[in-house]
């Protein structure tokens, strides 16, 4: 992928989040505490735990549906992240040799069934959290986190990040297209001309940042970013956390699974 | 009313490496001037600019806007009666969408939060800006941008309004719409601009500024219709002024 594909990807993520559906018009803190409680469940399990984490799969699955989130985009972007996973867990089935199942002759070590969790977790996690932000957008989870408590210097590093990260690649790719243009024959395209754009970045940026505060100075910036104040809590944000809530407690300490299976088979039968 | 006076005496600023950028600036502007700054690059504009409210303190000599002299004490209390709109709109437009960019001012002079709403609603409606207000600055145009960067300035009700190069990166019809908007505004105005035509349109009187010093200062239809002083600081005559 070129580095201006990139960049309009990450711009995508940022457009799914202003749908209105109603997964998006839910608060965001009702959608943030979801979210962690969802990752805390997931994360709780034990580690060689596989069949009771696939029907946690349900909660993407409906929230891209009613969310209208194209799911193959977050399955891609899933995909773009998984060798953090896979490195973490790929040793295991070499160290972890013990024989945990039998599954029609063929013995299964406890090190494949962690690292199947492993993979299992991660997938969970991460598009739960691309989804949070895909139907709730950057900002809105950083307002959301600050309500709920968090420190408004961190929550105001964040908001920094989102609002410059697009104006500093912006920046970045017009001095990679300068490059492109002049070095003939792949001349110039080396590391150390490479270094040195790395370094004209960072002392633009830099001015920048000092024009920026200017700024923030100019309208009456006194070192905490004002917020105003939005709606209270809904009905339906309370219904959705609780129901959340609600499917989280059963999942987790029922064997769903297992009662899928023995429906499945019974109307089968 | 004098408290929408600037007044520059024997400004002087050397930047810390060394730089002069400003020598013995004098000039005063009284209430609801339009003042255009014009000059080469690098003749000092925006170090004047910057002075206006306290961003840079003049190493010697006094700035004095409306009845403050401009001090360190002083400074916060200026930049709520001088409004500065930036070059660059991205440099401006800091917050995550339109409507919280143009609050922040607002918010941050501890305005309740229906009086906020109301402001902030006036001002994007005075750059036809309203349809905008929960956008993220980064997907706008270059006019829509400066448009909301002039509204964030303006929700904070200046008394002064200060530019620099408010028409750079905008197509004809944007600037010619700027210009009907800074035409309409009352406040004091001040606009740094290379752009003659558009001083030409909007302010009675012009400086033109060389090497930190004030070469010029008088009526703009008289200074802009100066071919030679015009060329002697690198510019030329505005284009409705050039006969063909």
């Amino acid at each position: 992928m070129t580095f201006d594909e990139r960049y309009f990807a990450i711009g995508r993520l940022d457009r799914l989040s202003y749908g209105d559906t109603c997964v998006h018009r839910l608060d965001p803190r009702a959608k943030v505490l979801g979210a962690m409680l969802f990752l805390f469940t997931v994360v709780s399990f034990p580690k060689y735990e596989v069949v009771s984490l696939v029907p946690f799969f349900l909660f993407p699955a409906l929230l891209t549906a009613v969310g209208e989130i194209p799911p193959l985009f977050i399955l891609k972007k899933v995909l773009i992240v998984s060798p953090f996973a896979v490195f973490i867990g790929v040793f295991n089935p070499f160290l972890d040799t013990g024989t945990a199942a039998v599954v029609a002759g063929i013995s299964i070590s406890a090190g494949w069934l962690s690292f199947v969790s492993i993979l299992l977790k991660f997938a969970l996690t991460v598009s739960a959290a691309l989804l949070l932000i895909a139907t709730t957008s950057f900002p809105g989870v950083c307002h959301a986190l600050r309500r709920l408590g968090f420190p408004a210097l961190f929550i105001s590093q964040l908001l920094f990040l989102y609002r410059y990260l697009f104006v500093l690649m912006e920046e970045a790719m017009r001095i990679v297209r300068a490059r492109e243009m002049r070095s003939f024959g792949g001349r110039g395209a080396g590391m150390r001309v490479f270094a040195r754009l790395i370094g004209t970045l960072f002392i633009r940026t830099v001015d920048r940042a000092e024009r920026i505060y200017y700024a923030m100075l100019s309208r009456g910036f006194q070192g905490d970013i004002p917020e105003l104040r939005r709606s209270r809590l809904a009905a339906a944000d309370v219904v959705f956390l609780a129901a959340t809530a609600a499917f989280l407690v059963v999942f987790r300490y029922f064997r769903v699974a297992d009662w899928i299976g023995r429906l499945a088979q019974e109307l089968i039968l | 009313m004098s408290h929408h006076i600037v007044e520059f005496r024997d400004v002087s600023f050397r930047y810390p490496d060394g730089t002069q950028a400003l020598r013995e600036v004098n000039f005063r502007i009284v209430h609801g001037e339009a003042v255009g700054v014009v000059g080469a690059n690098g003749a000092g504009k925006s170090t004047l600019l910057q002075h206006m409210n306290g961003y840079l303190m003049p190493t010697a000599g006094t700035v004095t806007i409306g009845d403050l002299p401009l001090t360190k004490k002083t400074r916060r209390e200026i930049r709520r009666k001088v409004g500065v709109v930036f070059q660059n709109p991205d440099d401006q437009l800091f917050m995550p969408t339109v409507f919280e960019d143009v609050a922040f001012g607002p918010l941050n002079l501890g305005m309740e939060e229906a009086d906020v709403r109301e402001r902030v609603r006036e001002a994007l409606g005075m750059v036809n800006g309203l349809e905008l207000k929960d956008k993220p600055p980064h997907h706008l145009s270059a006019g829509q941008k400066s448009s909301v960067a002039i509204a964030a300035v303006m929700a904070m009700a200046p008394d002064i309004l200060a530019m620099d190069e408010p028409a750079a990166n905008l197509d004809p019809k944007s600037r010619r719409a700027l210009i009907g908007l800074l035409k309409g505004f009352r406040h004091s105005k001040i606009i740094a601009s290379h752009d003659l035509d558009l001083i030409l349109d909007v302010c009675g009187r012009c400086l033109v500024m060389r090497d930190g010093t004030v070469a010029a200062d008088g009526p703009a239809a008289e200074i802009l219709a100066n071919r030679e002083l015009l060329e002697e600081n690198n510019l030329e005559l505005p284009l409705s002024l050039q006969r063909r």
